[in-house]
């Protein structure tokens, strides 16, 4: 890999290991001084490696570096406690040997007891999925302000507030209390799939950033399967709900970027490998006797990569969406509930409840009229596509409530 | 936001159905139940199956079921949100049960103890 690509590909995968294991190792109020380190260890393998050449294992080079910077800022943390605040009693020793213990085992715990630390209720979900991006996709406050439609300085204080506030609230890098386990690993999650979500759905124009997001979700929902503390049956409820979603990447962007609808798509660009992975996944999710929302979605998902359109296909789904909306309502799901209910159960019964249901701020709700009284009543059809039209944000959304107007 | 109880009343609780018929009701009956979930206006629910079902009597006299004595028996209940009792009647009305001649669907507020004083 030549030197001007290998540094970004390191930066992504190493930042963010360096930040946890020192930040662990610090406590969580020094993050800052983490992150510090890290940045500054990259720094100088661009400065030293340009003129010396790209080490043998640069891997190794960086958790060198960084290990030394560490010891560094520990000593001065160290002599700054002795000298500035000698009354302090409980000041942790320093010794030389105080070591920075970067092995593949004390990485992946600390990266996970930092997912916990960031996905702290305390926190607006929006700054836990910047603070996740931040400090363990190692993604740029430019890309994050990009994934969320804003500017570097909106990124920037809202991270910032989040981390004061972290601080404030003694937050650890450790695992949770086995009691308390079940709760905040189901933040954990639901950070994860709003990280995913907000790829998968947003309005950002960068295609890549959209599925870089996706892809890291599913990265950090990995990080969780494979550790014997956190791989539990929703965690892996999830990630097969994300590999199934993921499945269809290529096949719902047309090549102008524009969005093609699932029945639109072209089936043959569905990602089987993906489809086999989440498959997998949901075997492993089926144990234990909770069911969790994500179960009953990733089984939705599940039945999404089915090609052929069965009668048990659609009856499925519709059961699936009537359990699912019992536990938890979502205007996503009412509404994708009353698609699959036109599909089971005819269009005339699927009007019928799509007319009581009160989601007169989504243009969704509007798609969804139109598309039910496509070849039923072609004139309101037309005035429930035009009031979609005046409500969709973006151009990929006008453009396919376009086509719809125009094949009526 | 009020809720209400929506309890089915089935006029004979001995009458065997087939396999099939159970399952076409079973689906009447989640396609009811998600309609009004897909409203945001569920809150929950229960099905009361009629097997190992009794009744206990005054002196704890125990008996099998409350077939025989009792001509009605409750079949299971749901609870939905309603901004007055009309909207919770037209929530029952869609109730699969009602298919059954002389089955009903009794509608009753439900008020939760404590801050208004009613126990």
């Amino acid at each position: 890999m030549e030197q001007q690509e290998l540094i970004p590909h390191l930066f992504r995968n190493e930042y963010t290991k360096i930040t946890a294991v020192l930040c662990k190792r610090f406590g969580f109020e020094h993050i800052e001084a983490a992150e510090d380190i890290a940045s500054d260890t990259f720094l100088t393998a661009a400065q030293t490696w340009v003129i010396n050449g790209v080490p043998a294992n640069p891997v190794a080079w960086l958790y060198n570096v960084a290990g030394n910077k560490a010891k560094n800022f520990l000593k001065r943390q160290h002599l700054f406690q002795q000298k500035i605040a000698p009354a302090l009693k409980n000041a942790p020793g320093f010794s030389e040997e105080t070591g920075i213990d970067l092995s593949p085992q004390n990485i992946s715990d600390s990266q996970l007891q930092m997912m916990f630390a960031v996905c702290d209720p305390c926190i607006p979900a929006e700054a836990q999925i910047g603070l996740a991006l931040r400090i363990l996709c190692g993604f740029g406050i430019n890309e994050i302000a990009d994934a969320f439609l804003t500017n570097t300085e909106t990124i920037n204080k809202r991270l910032s507030r989040a981390k004061e506030k972290l601080r404030q609230q003694n937050v650890t890098l450790q695992f949770p209390a086995a009691a308390a386990a079940d709760a905040r690993l189901a933040n954990v999650l639901t950070t994860i799939y709003l990280l995913f979500s907000e790829g998968y759905y947003s309005e950002s124009t960068a295609a890549t950033v959209r599925k870089d997001l996706c892809l890291e979700a599913m990265r950090l929902c990995s990080l969780l399967t494979a550790n014997e503390h956190t791989n539990t049956a929703p965690v892996n409820a999830l990630l097969a709900l994300m590999c199934f979603h993921a499945s269809r990447f290529d096949a719902r962007v047309g090549t102008n970027g524009e969005m093609i609808l699932y029945d639109e798509q072209d089936t043959s660009l569905w990602n089987t490998d993906l489809v086999a992975k989440g498959t997998w996944y949901l075997h492993r999710a089926a144990t234990g006797k909770q069911i969790s929302t994500y179960h009953i979605e990733a089984t939705i998902a599940y039945w999404h990569t089915q090609k052929e359109d069965t009668p048990e296909k659609w009856e499925t789904i519709l059961q699936l969406y009537n359990r699912l909306l019992q536990i938890a309502y979502s205007p996503v799901a009412a509404l994708n509930r009353t698609y699959a209910l036109a599909k089971a159960n005819g269009k005339a019964a699927a009007i019928k409840e799509a007319l009581q249901l009160n989601l007169h701020q989504h243009h969704f709700y509007f798609v969804l009229l139109g598309e039910l009284y496509t070849g039923v009543d072609e004139e309101k059809a037309r005035r429930y596509f035009e009031q979609a039209l005046a409500l969709a944000k973006t151009s990929a959304d006008k453009s396919a409530i376009m086509r719809r107007i125009q094949r009526l | 936001m009020d809720e209400f109880m929506l309890i089915f009343r089935h006029e004979d609780g001995q009458k065997i159905a087939s396999p099939e018929q159970i399952q076409v009701w079973m689906k009447q009956t989640m396609d009811w139940i998600g309609g009004i979930a897909a409203q945001n206006k569920f809150s929950g629910g229960n099905g009361l199956p009629f097997e190992d079902a009794k009744v206990v009597w005054h002196n704890n006299v125990v008996t099998n079921g409350p077939f025989g004595e009792i001509k009605e028996t409750i079949g299971g209940y749901i609870m939905v949100k309603a901004d007055s009792v009309d909207e919770a009647v037209e929530f029952a009305k869609g109730c699969p049960v009602l298919q059954g001649d002389g089955n009903s669907v009794e509608v009753r507020k439900i008020v939760r103890g404590g801050t208004d004083g009613v126990h």
